[in-house]
């Protein structure tokens, strides 16, 4: 268990630096319970991730802190204020990427802020700005079918910083690009972390995704989903992504997590 | 709902290295043109047999409708066909569309109107024509409403399936960034349905043809109408063939240039494909 | 829509429809259209009259012959197409053409070859339903995943065992579609024959009652035609769910 530290549940009392808080969520979707009384808390700056087998409900529970869904029983609090819709502090990033077929890179980084009322110039300075950021300098007057999975899911992830939020949500943000792209898309995501400074909430179904980008993995357990366990991969990101991939307290801390999800497989 | 097939060019492995051959993968469009002069060819002999004394040859229709094109006969037709027919199509066009998306985007609107247009859609209209002569005499306005309730229920039910198929990724996408009701209509969902709701708009502009020459052959004979009807009755069978081909190959006309420029500007993931 | 927690079926709405209709006609405000209720007794009426029962019997015979032919010519012109790149090429452009032209053109011409009666109508039906049925066909046999046809190669089955057992079967949702859809082309293509023409079957009783300015009697048929044609495409929807369950596991 060498590195990996593993805590048990609730870890909920709220800390000082706790940006997102989820208080007593559950959510019923006619009589399936797909959520039941979820406590958790996202500290400031930190990269967490929802990780679990399909009908865990973590997407749902992704979906609620952004305020697409409303809960049946419980709040969230980000930033200390109760949620009730989607807010300018959380930005959302879709497993489908979500982009306007009919708008160029440009208009769609650009989208967040054309809500908002903000001036063509300023817009396209900021969209810019976060189009060279996520590599994708050169594609700015591209339309969404002339780009691969990987450069559509950078466009969404451009969209997202672009607006300035304190709180990313990303939803599987990585599982419709090819397992080449993935692994370069989870090396530049973690740079982005490092220059962004932002707050982080991370779906995915990958264990091995989940235990390299973490600073926190929660393991939700499914049918209702329940928060299973918290874990800190206490991984050393100053070292290569190659070393990190071969260090033996990443490669048992996936073992750990599967010997904890084993038993969902079929 | 009709569904416009594209004849499409999926290769095929080559069988032999004819040269004939390689020149009509080169060119799809010599396709089109054999597949034409095949069909003019059938139809000059089919004429010659003759198969029936009213059957004119080809070549015959042929320069009877350039007689009609240079005594001005046609042109004077044509200016009296588009009328209704444009007048109608845009009434159409634009009540449909905006029912439809209010259809789309209201529950009550959809309970409400979208049966009636249902009906109207998979019924023959084609009965009611003869009513509106009843009201509005045989005069511009019956054929304009003829025109429209052939074109209106299938202009409306395809916006109003468009607006309610709009993604739910891109609204949830709109409402994550806190766009507005209006942003969220405005910016998504009129944008994301416009495809469908353009090629409903070209089904309602085949549909107005039907309903534009229903009027003029059912209510009164003037235009494009008046000529076949005209024709017809001094047994000028090469004119009158003439008059409906000229009609037929009209619309077809129109229809592939509307499809032009849907392609053009409404599908920038289709362009150059 | 839905009051409180009970959800009123969309169809509903026509009831309330039915009942404007009335209200209007009550009203006495245009003597095109009178009540509702005037116009059920006129259709009760109106069934009852030998007039009434040939002219349906007129109606369904060209229906019948002209969807028969349809689907004779449609579905083996459609197949052909869809495996054979030469026909494809040849008809295709004819094919897209005649599916949405203005067909009720042709039917003067259709007149002087056909006479003024029901084969003139029979033929129209027949180019009303046809082209759909072709496109239809021809996507259903286009879109046989290759590698269903590999596999019947891999297992020997060659030429028409290949066409039979595995081309027909996969495209047989696709061509069921194409029917439906030319069964309502079919109708509207028998009532613009018939009024058209008009001196058999529903045109001439269509043609009787507006000279006459019967307008009872005219809705009654009008509805009586409209009800057909709506039982029509809901009975072939139903049928294709009893074949969805294999169209679906396709997908």
């Amino acid at each position: 268990m060498s590195q990996a530290a593993l805590r048990q549940p609730p870890a909920t009392e709220a800390t000082n630096d706790a940006i997102v808080e989820v208080r007593g969520v559950s959510k019923i979707y006619g009589d399936v319970e797909a959520l039941r009384n979820i406590e958790l808390s996202f500290a400031r700056g930190k990269l967490t991730t929802l990780l679990g087998p399909s009908g865990c409900g973590k997407t749902t529970l992704l979906k609620i802190i952004a305020g697409l869904v409303p809960a049946t029983s419980g709040e969230i609090r980000v930033n200390d204020r109760v949620v009730t819709g989607p807010g300018p502090e959380r930005a959302f990033v879709f497993q489908d990427f979500a982009l306007m077929p009919w708008a160029t890179v440009m208009r769609n980084v650009g989208f967040g802020l054309e809500l908002r009322g903000v001036r063509e110039a300023e817009r396209k300075r900021v969209a810019q700005h976060y189009i060279d950021q996520v590599g994708l300098s050169g594609f700015e007057n591209k339309y969404p079918h002339e780009l691969s999975g990987g450069m559509k899911q950078r466009v969404g992830i451009a969209r997202a910083f672009a607006v300035d939020a304190d709180v990313l949500l990303m939803d599987e943000p990585f599982s419709a690009v090819d397992e080449q792209n993935r692994r370069k898309f989870q090396e530049d995501l973690l740079k982005l972390v490092e220059i962004e400074k932002k707050t982080f909430l991370f779906v995915t179904h990958s264990i091995e995704e989940a235990v390299y980008v973490s600073d926190r993995i929660v393991l939700l357990s499914p049918r209702p989903g329940r928060v299973s366990q918290i874990i800190d991969p206490k991984i050393d990101r100053t070292a290569t992504p190659d070393e990190i991939r071969r260090d033996p307290g990443y490669l048992d801390t996936v073992e750990n997590i599967w010997d904890g999800l084993r038993h969902y497989a079929e | 709902m009709a569904t416009f097939a594209q004849t499409g060019n999926r290769v095929r492995p080559a069988q032999a290295g004819w040269s004939l051959a390689q020149a009509f993968r080169a060119r799809p469009g010599l396709w089109s043109l054999l597949s034409f002069a095949l069909l003019c060819g059938v139809w000059e002999i089919a004429g010659l047999w003759p198969i029936s004394y009213a059957f004119p040859t080809f070549s015959e229709t042929l320069l009877a409708f350039w007689e009609m094109v240079f005594d001005g006969s046609m042109l004077q037709a044509y200016f009296i066909t588009l009328q209704p027919l444009v007048l109608g199509v845009l009434v159409s066009a634009l009540l449909g569309v905006a029912l439809g998306i209010v259809m789309g985007l209201s529950e009550k609107a959809e309970w409400l109107l979208a049966p009636v247009f249902i009906v109207l859609q998979a019924a023959p209209m084609a009965a009611l024509v003869p009513l509106v002569t009843f009201i509005y005499g045989i005069g511009l306005t019956a054929k304009t409403l003829a025109v429209i309730m052939l074109a209106l229920p299938v202009i409306v039910l395809n916006s109003y399936k468009a607006v309610r198929h709009v993604s739910p990724s891109l609204v949830a996408m709109c409402r994550s960034f806190q766009g507005t009701r209006m942003q969220r209509i405005f910016k998504i969902v009129i944008p994301d349905a416009s495809p469908v709701i353009f090629a409903g708009l070209r089904l309602g502009v085949a549909a107005g043809f039907i309903g534009v020459m229903l009027a003029e052959l059912l209510i009164t004979p003037t235009g494009v109408g008046d000529l076949i009807t005209y024709h017809r009755s001094i047994a000028n069978y090469a004119h009158m063939y003439a008059a409906v081909a000229s009609i037929i190959a009209l619309s077809m006309l129109t229809l592939v240039g509307l499809q032009r420029f849907e392609t053009r500007f409404l599908r920038p993931e289709k362009r150059g494909a | 829509m839905r009051i409180g927690n009970f959800r009123i079926p969309m169809m509903a709405s026509l009831l309330v429809w039915l009942v404007v209709w009335e209200i209007v006609g009550r009203l006495d405000l245009i003597f095109l259209i009178p009540p509702v209720t005037e116009i059920a007794q006129a259709g009760l009426r109106l069934v009852q009259t030998g007039s009434w029962q040939n002219a349906s019997l007129i109606t369904l015979r060209s229906f019948a012959v002209g969807m028969a032919l349809a689907i004779a010519v449609g579905v083996p012109l459609g197949i052909c197409m869809g495996l054979f790149k030469t026909v494809d090429r040849l008809m295709g452009m004819w094919v897209n053409m005649f599916v949405s032209a203005p067909l009720s053109a042709l039917v003067p011409v259709l007149m002087i070859l056909f006479g003024l009666g029901e084969t003139t109508v029979v033929v129209t039906v027949f180019l009303f339903a046809v082209w759909i049925i072709v496109l239809d066909a021809r996507a259903g046999v286009m879109q046989v995943p290759r590698s269903l046809f590999e596999m019947g190669r891999s297992y020997g089955a060659s030429g028409w065992t290949l066409f039979s057992k595995i081309v027909l079967f996969a495209a047989l949702p696709e061509i069921l579609a194409g029917i439906r859809l030319g069964l309502i082309r079919g109708v509207k293509g028998v009532v613009i024959g018939q009024i058209l023409v008009s001196v058999i079957g529903y045109g001439e009783l269509f043609e009787l009652f507006s000279r006459n300015f019967e307008m009872a009697s005219f809705w009654a048929l009008t509805i009586i035609l409209f009800a057909a044609a709506m039982l029509l495409s809901a009975l072939i929807e139903h049928f294709e769910h009893r074949i969805d369950y294999y169209a679906g596991a396709r997908a």
